[in-house]
C-alpha cells in the first residue's frame, strides 16, 4: 500500500506533467488544513478562502521546484505561511485601525456536553477563547493552531516550521503563557 | 536545575511526549516547587478548554467551489499573460508604424523629428532598464518560491 506521500509525489509528478486532475486531488486534499491554517493567521473567513486558494495558485506556478525530500503538504505550507505572513505585514503596514476578525469560530466539540454553564455561555467563552488566541503574534497564533487544532505531534510542527523540536517547545510555551494570561479570569 | 529548565517538560507532558525518565524530573520538581506546579495546573486547564474547542466547518458549498475558484485563478493568470504580451506587441507596432511614418513625412521639422526619436528611445531604455533591475530583484529574493 502506498503511503500519502508517496501518493501525493506522483501526484505532483502528473501536476508537472500538465496534469489537472492530478493538482485537483492535491488541492482537495489538502484545501481544509490550508483554510483552516490561513484563518488561524488572518483570523477571517473571506481573507483565510482567499489567500489559500491564492497559494495554491502559487504553488502550481512553482511546482518545478518542488523539493521531492519533503512532503508536498510541508512544502506547500512554506508557499502558505510566506503568502499569509506577507498579507499580514502589508495589513499591519497600512495600519488598518479595523482589522476584520470573524467572531463565530470556535464550536465546542460537544455541543451537549455536561457542564453547568448555558450554551449562550459556552458561545460566548468560545468567542473569547478566539479573541485572545487572535490577539497574540502571528507566530505564537500559528502554534497555537498547529498544536491545539490541528493536533500535530513536535516532530510534524518541526516539519512544518523547518526548525528543531526545542525551538517548538519554547515557542509553544511562549504561546500557550501569553494566552494563559489573556484568559486568565476564565481559567 | 533552576525551573526555566522545567518548562518545556511541561510542554512533553501536556503534550503526552515526554519520555519516562523525564517524567521523573519533572514530577520530583512539581512537589517540591509550589509556582511549577502552578503553572502546570494553569496550563492542563487552558489545554483542557481548547481541547474540548474545534474550528467552525464552513458550508459545504464552500468546500465544493474551492477547486473551481483554484482553477479559475489559475486560468485567470494565464489570460493575463497571454492579454499583456498581446497589448506589448500591438503598442510596439503600433509605435513602429507611427515613428515611420513620422519620420517619412516631409512637412514635419528635423528637429521634432530627432526629438521625437530620442523621446521614443529614451522610454525604452528606461523600460528596459526597469524591467532588468526588477528581474534581478526576483532572482535574488530569498523568499522568492519555496526556498528549505
Amino acid at each position: 500500500m502506498q503511503s500519502s506521500h508517496e501518493e501525493d509525489r506522483e501526484l505532483v509528478i502528473k501536476a508537472k506533467q500538465g496534469d489537472e486532475k492530478a493538482f485537483e486531488l492535491l488541492v482537495k486534499r489538502y484545501m481544509r488544513r490550508a483554510y483552516f491554517m490561513a484563518l488561524g493567521l488572518v483570523g477571517n473567513h473571506e481573507d483565510a478562502l482567499d489567500l489559500s486558494q491564492e497559494a495554491f495558485v502559487k504553488c502550481y506556478r512553482a511546482l518545478s521546484r518542488y523539493d521531492e525530500r519533503f512532503t508536498f503538504y510541508a512544502w506547500f505550507y512554506t508557499i502558505l505561511r510566506n503568502h499569509v505572513l506577507t498579507f499580514l505585514r502589508k495589513r499591519k503596514r497600512h495600519r488598518r485601525t479595523f482589522v476584520d476578525v470573524s467572531e463565530e469560530v470556535l464550536e465546542w466539540r460537544d455541543p451537549d456536553g455536561q457542564t453547568p454553564e448555558s450554551s449562550l455561555e459556552r458561545e460566548e467563552f468560545s468567542k473569547e477563547v478566539w479573541r485572545a488566541i487572535m490577539e497574540l503574534d502571528p507566530e505564537h497564533r500559528e502554534i497555537i493552531v498547529l498544536s491545539h487544532f490541528e493536533n500535530l505531534q513536535y516532530e510534524e510542527i518541526a516539519a512544518l516550521l523547518g526548525c528543531p523540536m526545542g525551538t517548538v517547545k519554547s515557542r509553544l510555551y511562549r504561546a500557550r503563557a501569553a494566552l494563559k494570561e489573556k484568559l486568565t479570569a476564565r481559567l | 536545575m533552576p525551573c526555566d529548565d522545567y518548562k518545556l517538560l511541561i510542554m512533553s507532558l501536556l503534550d503526552g511526549e515526554i519520555g519516562p525518565d523525564e517524567r521523573v524530573r519533572l514530577e520530583d520538581h512539581i512537589r517540591e516547587c509550589p509556582a511549577c506546579a502552578r503553572e502546570l495546573e494553569e496550563f492542563r486547564k487552558l489545554k483542557g478548554v481548547t481541547d474540548q474547542m474545534k474550528f467552525v466547518e464552513p458550508e459545504d458549498e464552500v468546500w465544493e467551489r474551492y477547486w473551481a475558484n483554484v482553477y479559475n485563478r489559475l486560468e485567470r493568470g494565464v489570460a493575463w499573460i497571454l492579454t499583456s504580451i498581446g497589448t506589448i506587441l500591438v503598442l510596439i507596432y503600433a509605435a513602429f508604424r507611427f515613428v515611420d511614418q513620422f519620420v517619412r513625412d516631409p512637412q514635419v521639422s528635423l528637429l521634432l523629428k530627432v526629438a521625437v526619436v530620442a523621446l521614443l528611445i529614451g522610454v525604452v531604455v528606461l523600460f528596459v532598464s526597469v524591467a532588468r533591475e526588477r528581474i534581478f530583484i526576483w532572482r535574488k529574493d530569498k523568499y522568492r518560491g519555496v526556498i528549505r
